[in-house]
C-alpha cells in the first residue's frame, strides 16, 4: 500500500459545492470509462436532466414542437406563457373572497341570483363602487354613495328604493366587488 | 442594528374566522368546540364574560349556554387553516422575515425599523390584517421573542392592540406589573417553585444571576431570563424544521365495540401519517398505536393499551404502515371493551434516503412505490383530501368524531359560499 503524505485535497473529495443534492452511486470500475467515453461523444444526453422537483408545480408552455423531421415551428422561439385567469383576476389573494348572490336587485348592473362575486376586501370603498355591505348583520350587495355626512346603499332595480343608512344603525363595508361570475346558459 | 421582533396573535383566532362571514355574531357570546364537540377552545369577549373557561367541557357549561343563547360551533378547522395562510400572507408586506409559530401567531422581524416608527407599524399590522381578512390582532414589540411575547400580553390586556417594549424605563414597568406564570415557556408549576425562592414577577427572573438560574433549574430557563433582560437567545426560525414525532388520533362519535371499525380508523390514521411523512420527505422506523375507552364512564371497566411495531425499513408507505397498526391492534384489541379513542404515532423519524437499506429490500420495487405515491398525493391534492384512500380506511367513517355544528366551508367549497341578498 502506497502511503499518500500529501496533504493536498483529493481531487473530487468532499462536499460539493453545489445547489442541488447529490448522491453518490458505485459503478463498477470498466463501466465508468464507458460512461465518460459516451459522454464524450455526445450519446449521453446530460444536459437534457433537470432537478424535477422545480418544476413539477409551475405552469410551463409547452415548448417543443413536434415534430422530428422537417422544419421546427417559428413559433417555439415566441412562447409569451399561459394565461392565467387567477392572476388576471385576483389582485391580493390573501385579501380575496367569492360570495353568492341570492337577490335580484343588482340586474341593472348585470349581477344575477346564483351569479359568484369576486370580492377584495384591500381595496378602498370609494362613494360608488360595488360593495358588500353588512347592514345590521346581513350581508348585501349594493352601490355605496356617501353624500356628505349621508350613506347610501343603492340597489341597480327599479324593483327597489335606494337604502339611506341611519346612524343608530350597525354597518360596515366588508369588501369591494371586483368582477361578477355570470354563467351563461 | 439591534434585533427588533414583534409577535402578532389573533384574538380569539376560530370564533373571529366564523364571525368574518357571519357578521350576525359581532357582539354576541360565540364559542368554538374541540374536536368531537368536546371543550370550549375558543370564545368570544361576551363568551368570556360568562364566565365560560378555556377548556371547559361542553356538558359542564350546558346551562350557561341555554340562558345566554351562546352561539356553538363545532371546529372547522380546514376553514381556519385557510383563513391563517391568508393571514400569514397579508403579513409578509410588513417584514423581510417572518416565522409562523403557530395557526394564529407569527414573528416578524422588525430590526430595520427606527425605534420611532415602531409603534405606528404596528397599529398599521393590525389596521391592514384587519381590512384584508377581516380577522383582529394584537401586536407586540420588542428587543427578544420573550419581551415581544409579554408586550402582545399587555396590548390584549389594555385593548389598545399595540404594545411597544424598547425603552429601558418601559420594559422595566412592564415587568415589574408581570406575573412571571405569564411569561413565554414559564408554566404554573415553574413559577410556583420560583415564587418558593422569592421570584414573583417576571422583573426579579430579569435580575436573577442566569448561571445560577442554570444550576438551580435548567438552561431553558436562564435563557428566558437573559430574553427578559433584553438579550436576544432565539433568533427567528422562517422554515418550521421537520417534526421529530408526529401523532394522528381522534376521538369517537360514539362507542366502537367491533374490531373492524377500530382497524378501519386506524388505517385511517396510519394512512394521514404515511402521507405527511412524505411530505416533510422524511420516514419512521417505530410506529406505536392505542386504543383507549372513555375513563367518564363510571359503569364499564377502563381499559387503555398501547403497542410499538418497529418496522424493518425506515417506511412512509401508507401500506406498510397499514399493515403495521393493524398487526399492533391484532395484539391489544379486547373484546367487549367500549372504544372511545384511537390513535398512531410515527417515532424515530428520518430524513428520508438516510436510512440504511436492507440486504432483502427490492429497490426496483422501492421506486415504483414511490411514484405511486407520488402520483396518490398528487391525485388528493387536486381532487381534494380522501378522494383516493386505501380500501381498508372503509367508506363509511362510522368512527367519525361529532362535529353537527359545523360552519360552511365558505372559502373552500363553490357550493357553500357565503350568500349575499
Amino acid at each position: 500500500m502506497t502511503q499518500n503524505s500529501s496533504r493536498k485535497r483529493k481531487p473530487g473529495a468532499g462536499r460539493k459545492p453545489n445547489l442541488v443534492p447529490t448522491k453518490a452511486i458505485r459503478l463498477p470500475a470498466p463501466l465508468v470509462d464507458q460512461l465518460l467515453d459516451l459522454k464524450k461523444k455526445g450519446k449521453l444526453g446530460m444536459g437534457e436532466i433537470v432537478p424535477s422537483r422545480t418544476l413539477s408545480s409551475v405552469p410551463l408552455p409547452y415548448f417543443e414542437s413536434r415534430v422530428q423531421a422537417g422544419f421546427p415551428s417559428p413559433a417555439d422561439d415566441f412562447s409569451e406563457g399561459t394565461l392565467d385567469l387567477n392572476s388576471y383576476l385576483i389582485k391580493h389573494k390573501a385579501a380575496t373572497f367569492f360570495v353568492r348572490v341570492t337577490g335580484d336587485s343588482m340586474t341593472g348592473v348585470g349581477i344575477f341570483p346564483g351569479d359568484i362575486l369576486i370580492v377584495d376586501r384591500s381595496l378602498p370603498h370609494h362613494s360608488g363602487k360595488i360593495v358588500i355591505a353588512v347592514l345590521n348583520g346581513e350581508m348585501t350587495v349594493k352601490r355605496f354613495k356617501q353624500e356628505g355626512d349621508k350613506i347610501f346603499l343603492c340597489p341597480e332595480n327599479d324593483k327597489y328604493p335606494p337604502l339611506s343608512v341611519l346612524e343608530d344603525e350597525d354597518f360596515s363595508i366588508w369588501g369591494v366587488v371586483t368582477n361578477v361570475i355570470h354563467p351563461l346558459s | 442594528m439591534s434585533p427588533v421582533f414583534a409577535l402578532v396573535d389573533c384574538n380569539a383566532f376560530f370564533v373571529s374566522c366564523e364571525k368574518v362571514f357571519q357578521p350576525a355574531l359581532e357582539g354576541k357570546p360565540v364559542i368554538v368546540l374541540s374536536s368531537n364537540d368536546g371543550c370550549a377552545i375558543a370564545r368570544s369577549n361576551e363568551a368570556k364574560a360568562l364566565g365560560i373557561k378555556m377548556g371547559a367541557p361542553l356538558f359542564k357549561i350546558q346551562d350557561i349556554v341555554k340562558k345566554n343563547h351562546v352561539k356553538v360551533f363545532s371546529s372547522n378547522f380546514s376553514f381556519y387553516g385557510d383563513m391563517s395562510s391568508r393571514v400569514m400572507e397579508t403579513l409578509k408586506q410588513f417584514s423581510p422575515s417572518l416565522e409562523i409559530y403557530s395557526i394564529d401567531e407569527a414573528f416578524l422581524d422588525l430590526s430595520s425599523l427606527h425605534e420611532k416608527e415602531l409603534f405606528s407599524h404596528g397599529c398599521r399590522i393590525r389596521e391592514v390584517v384587519k381590512l384584508w381578512t377581516g380577522i383582529p390582532v394584537g401586536v407586540g414589540i420588542g428587543p427578544t421573542k420573550t419581551l415581544a411575547k409579554v408586550a402582545n400580553h399587555l396590548a390584549k390586556k389594555h385593548h389598545l392592540g399595540c404594545c411597544v417594549l424598547i425603552k429601558q424605563e418601559d420594559i422595566e414597568a412592564a415587568l415589574k406589573n408581570f406575573l412571571l406564570q405569564d411569561v413565554w415557556g414559564i408554566g404554573s408549576q415553574w413559577s410556583k417553585k420560583l415564587s418558593q425562592l422569592g421570584l414573583n414577577t417576571a422583573w426579579d427572573l430579569a435580575q436573577a444571576d442566569p448561571s445560577w438560574i442554570r444550576k438551580t433549574f435548567n438552561i431553558v430557563l436562564a435563557r428566558t431570563a437573559l430574553e427578559l433582560r433584553g438579550i436576544p437567545c432565539l433568533s427567528l426560525e422562517e422554515t418550521a424544521p421537520a417534526k421529530k414525532s408526529l401523532i394522528s388520533s381522534r376521538s369517537f362519535g360514539k362507542p366502537i365495540t367491533s374490531f373492524e371499525v377500530l382497524r378501519e380508523s386506524l388505517s385511517f390514521h396510519a394512512s394521514s401519517l404515511a402521507q405527511k411523512l412524505r411530505q416533510q420527505g422524511s420516514t419512521t422506523s417505530l410506529l406505536s398505536i392505542f386504543i383507549r375507552t372513555s375513563p367518564f364512564q363510571k359503569n364499564t371497566p377502563y381499559y387503555m393499551n398501547s403497542c410499538a411495531i418497529p418496522l424493518l425499513v425506515p417506511s412512509h408507505d401508507t401500506a406498510t404502515l397499514i399493515k403495521a397498526a393493524t398487526s399492533g391492534l391484532e395484539k391489544i384489541f379486547k373484546e367487549g371493551a367500549f372504544y372511545k379513542k384511537a390513535g398512531v404515532m410515527a417515532l424515530h423519524i428520518s430524513l428520508e434516503g438516510r436510512a440504511l437499506f436492507s440486504l432483502f429490500e427490492d429497490r426496483d420495487n422501492l421506486a415504483k412505490r414511490k411514484l405511486l405515491f407520488k402520483t396518490l398525493d398528487k391525485l388528493n391534492d387536486r381532487f381534494g383530501k380522501g378522494s383516493l384512500i386505501f380500501a381498508s380506511e372503509g367508506f363509511g367513517k362510522t368512527w367519525r368524531s361529532k362535529a353537527s355544528l359545523k360552519s360552511a366551508s365558505f372559502t373552500q367549497d363553490w357550493n357553500q359560499l357565503p350568500q349575499v341578498e
